[in-house]
């Protein structure tokens, strides 16, 4: 079984500064996978070139069955491919209810004619309502999501992650200003997500990782510096060194 | 259109309503058609109005909705103008000519006739032929296809261009005005074909009408343009109510997201432009039979930024702040500047409105943003109620087109 994400020699540098070097790593289609790593490791980076945002200097990145290359393709096209992202911070639009915009990321055609044509059927709406429910929104779907709560906007966001339907979810920070009970919540859906696609997950709380129970990669200056259980990798001196012994 | 359109919707009833009864009201009070209360001038004069009030409309789907402050829409608007008044020229004159050719004695041969034509309408620019873009103007149905079809391929290329690259905010809104100039600067030229800075003129004479007076005509145009409006504005609210005008306004907000949901931002942008640029030309194209005469002062970038200054006053991101914005500025403006506003002498200087009221639309427009972002529409928000998020002054979105807080609805 070939794997459903292959990142292999990838490296990036921003003005002279090497921010991912020689990066390689695979993941397979239904697997969670945690990434952590102490600030500036390139976390954030390796997402932005998997998501088109950022172009590499070299390596390659493909994706899919027919290991399509992510290179070559913009931003919307990798998310049309499969791939959704969560950012670190919460982003949602704000000036629009909670309704529209998980309708917005509701997966359908994404052409502007198909759109314009585009009328909510009841089964659209039953997804909206679903999504909803399981993101603790029900209540807000008429709310501006402007007026929502930090942690209910990490909420929406992985609403619109779910209704995307992504083969490849990056999630970055998810855990970030959300209380514990909304932590807890937040694992247990994402070890279920990770049931059905591939799940990576980036995050500083060792806690949270420990709960998501899966296979860690440890990023230090742009590339792998270890990979395993947690329990495997907060073994390794070179990790102790660089990441947890600062903690 | 269903009903749950106009349940969502309410104030497009509202307005088209208000459209109707002001058409109405018109009629009744017009010189052709009711008591002569209103002069036939001031019937031109408020047809045009409608007119610059469906460009408004495409000025806030673009901007007020979509985020893009383009300063080129009255280019379009001009275009359009340009294409008609082209078909209204030929028209006209050919039955001039032929007439007086008639008046030989000798029928005159269609060669004859096409260089008569020809020499009527470019012998102010010192030529005597058709330039190759006259090649359509003998047909009224060529001539319409060009109304769209010109601005729009014309839209489209730029377009294109410009949101390929990725060019956004300020750059986007200077190479709107550059394209404007450019076009405004070659049309001056007297070789560009369309009679240089002498413009297009006697375009409310309608060919083959001579015995229907202006009062009528100014009547029909006046009606055509408020069809048109009616349509443009149930039309404009039916994009942005759905999915689509979801996808517009959050682009609007932040594009880049947009992007990462799989929609092709680059592709929704040049959609609207597209579209509005369309929809500016049929306004222009109404707009100048009325006007009579069209010149290239038409594309001055100054007009494109004075559309953006109707939407901003009305309110923009709210279809009828347009309208309202537009009609507002452009016929106190136009009561300004026609000399009908008295002067105000102290003694040691006479405040000459022609000259003051530029300045009093400078103040005002910079009092709105400062003050009323939500323009003149945000008096409906006061009366039902709706208030303004409080935000502690963060906008609603990263981009430059992105809603300020001032501008939102709670
Ligand atoms: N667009 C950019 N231009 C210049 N430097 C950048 C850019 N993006 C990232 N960097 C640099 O690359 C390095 C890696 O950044 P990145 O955001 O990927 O780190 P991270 O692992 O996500 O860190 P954190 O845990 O703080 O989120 C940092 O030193 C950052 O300053
Ligand atoms: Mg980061």
């Amino acid at each position: 079984m070939t794997a459903l994400l292959e990142v292999s020699g990838v490296s990036v540098t921003f003005d002279g500064f090497r921010a991912i070097n020689n990066l390689s790593f695979n993941i397979e289609a239904a697997e969670l996978r945690a990434i952590i790593g102490p600030n500036g490791a390139g976390k954030t980076t390796f997402m932005d070139i998997v998501t088109g945002k950022t172009r590499p200097d070299t390596g390659t990145v493909t994706f899919g069955e027919r290991s399509i290359s992510l290179l070559s393709l913009s931003e919307a096209q990798i998310a049309r491919a499969g791939v959704g992202r969560k950012f670190q911070r919460p982003t949602v639009f704000e000036d629009q209810t909670v309704a529209e915009n998980l309708t917005m990321a509701l997966k359908a055609q994404r052409a502007p004619w198909r759109v314009l044509f585009w009328r909510e059927t009841q089964a659209d709406r039953d997804k909206v309502a679903a999504l909803a429910a399981e993101v603790g929104l029900s209540d807000a779907l008429a709310r501006k999501s402007g007026e929502l709560s930090h942690g209910q906007k990490q909420w929406l966001e992985i609403g619109m992650l779910l209704a995307q339907e992504p083969r490849l979810l990056l999630v970055d920070e998810p855990a970030a200003g959300m209380t514990l009970a909304e932590r807890e919540h937040t694992t247990a859906l994402l070890v279920e997500m990770a049931k059905t696609r591939a799940v990576v997950v980036v995050e500083h709380d060792m806690e949270f990782v420990r709960r998501l129970n899966c296979k860690v990669t440890v990023l230090h200056e742009g590339s792998v510096l270890a990979e395993g259980s947690l329990d495997h990798v907060t073994r390794n001196p070179q990790v102790i060194e660089v990441y947890l012994g600062r903690g | 259109m269903s009903r749950t359109f106009f349940a969502k919707n309410p104030s497009v009833l509202w307005f088209l309503l208000i459209l109707a009864l002001f058409t109405l009201a018109v009629t009744v009070l017009s010189e052709a058609y009711g008591v002569a209360f209103i002069s036939t001038s001031f019937v031109k004069t408020l047809g045009k109005t409608l007119c610059l009030a469906l460009v408004a409309l495409a000025m806030d789907l673009i901007w007020g909705y979509a985020g893009i402050l383009s300063l080129g829409h009255m280019a379009f608007f001009a275009l359009g103008g340009y294409m008609i008044g082209m078909w209204l020229m030929y028209a006209r004159t050919d039955e001039i000519v032929v007439a007086a050719l008639a008046q030989g004695g000798l029928p005159a041969t269609a060669e004859e006739i096409r260089q008569g034509v020809a020499t009527q309408i470019f012998g102010v620019v010192g030529a005597s032929d058709f330039p190759p873009i006259w090649y359509f103007a003998h047909s009224f149905w060529a001539q319409i296809a060009l109304v769209v079809l010109v601005p729009g391929i014309l839209a489209l290329v730029f377009g294109w261009l410009a949101f390929r690259s990725r060019v956004t905010g300020v750059y986007l809104s200077i190479l709107t005005q550059a394209m404007t100039l450019a076009l405004a600067l070659y049309l001056f030229q007297n070789d560009s074909g369309l009679r240089g800075n002498n413009g297009l003129s006697g375009l409310q004479n309608l060919p083959g009408l001579d015995a229907v007076s202006q009062d009528d005509v100014s009547m029909w145009f006046f009606w055509a343009s408020a069809l048109a409006l009616g349509i443009g504005y149930l039309l404009l609210a039916w994009v942005v109510s759905g999915k689509f005008g979801s996808v517009i306004r959050a682009i609007r907000d932040d594009e880049q997201r947009v992007r990462f949901l799989g929609y092709s931002v680059e592709g929704y942008k040049l959609f609207v432009f597209t579209l509005t640029a369309v929809i500016a030309a049929i306004a222009g194209a109404l707009y100048y039979p009325q006007a009579g005469i069209i010149n290239p002062a038409e594309l001055a970038p100054i007009a494109s930024i004075y559309l953006a200054v109707w939407v901003a006053i009305g309110g923009r991101g709210r279809l009828y702040g347009a309208v309202i914005g537009a009609a507002f500025v452009s016929l106190l403006s136009s009561w300004f500047t026609g000399g009908r506003a008295p002067s105000i002498p102290l003694g040691f200087y006479t405040i000459d409105w022609v000259d003051w009221w530029l300045v009093i639309l400078g103040l005002s427009f910079v009092a709105v943003t400062l003050f009323a972002p939500k323009g003149i529409g945000g008096l409906f928000d006061l009366a039902t109620g709706l208030r303004s998020p409080n935000r502690r002054g963060a906008p609603l979105g990263p981009d430059d087109g992105a809603l300020m807080e001032k501008e939102a609805k709670e």
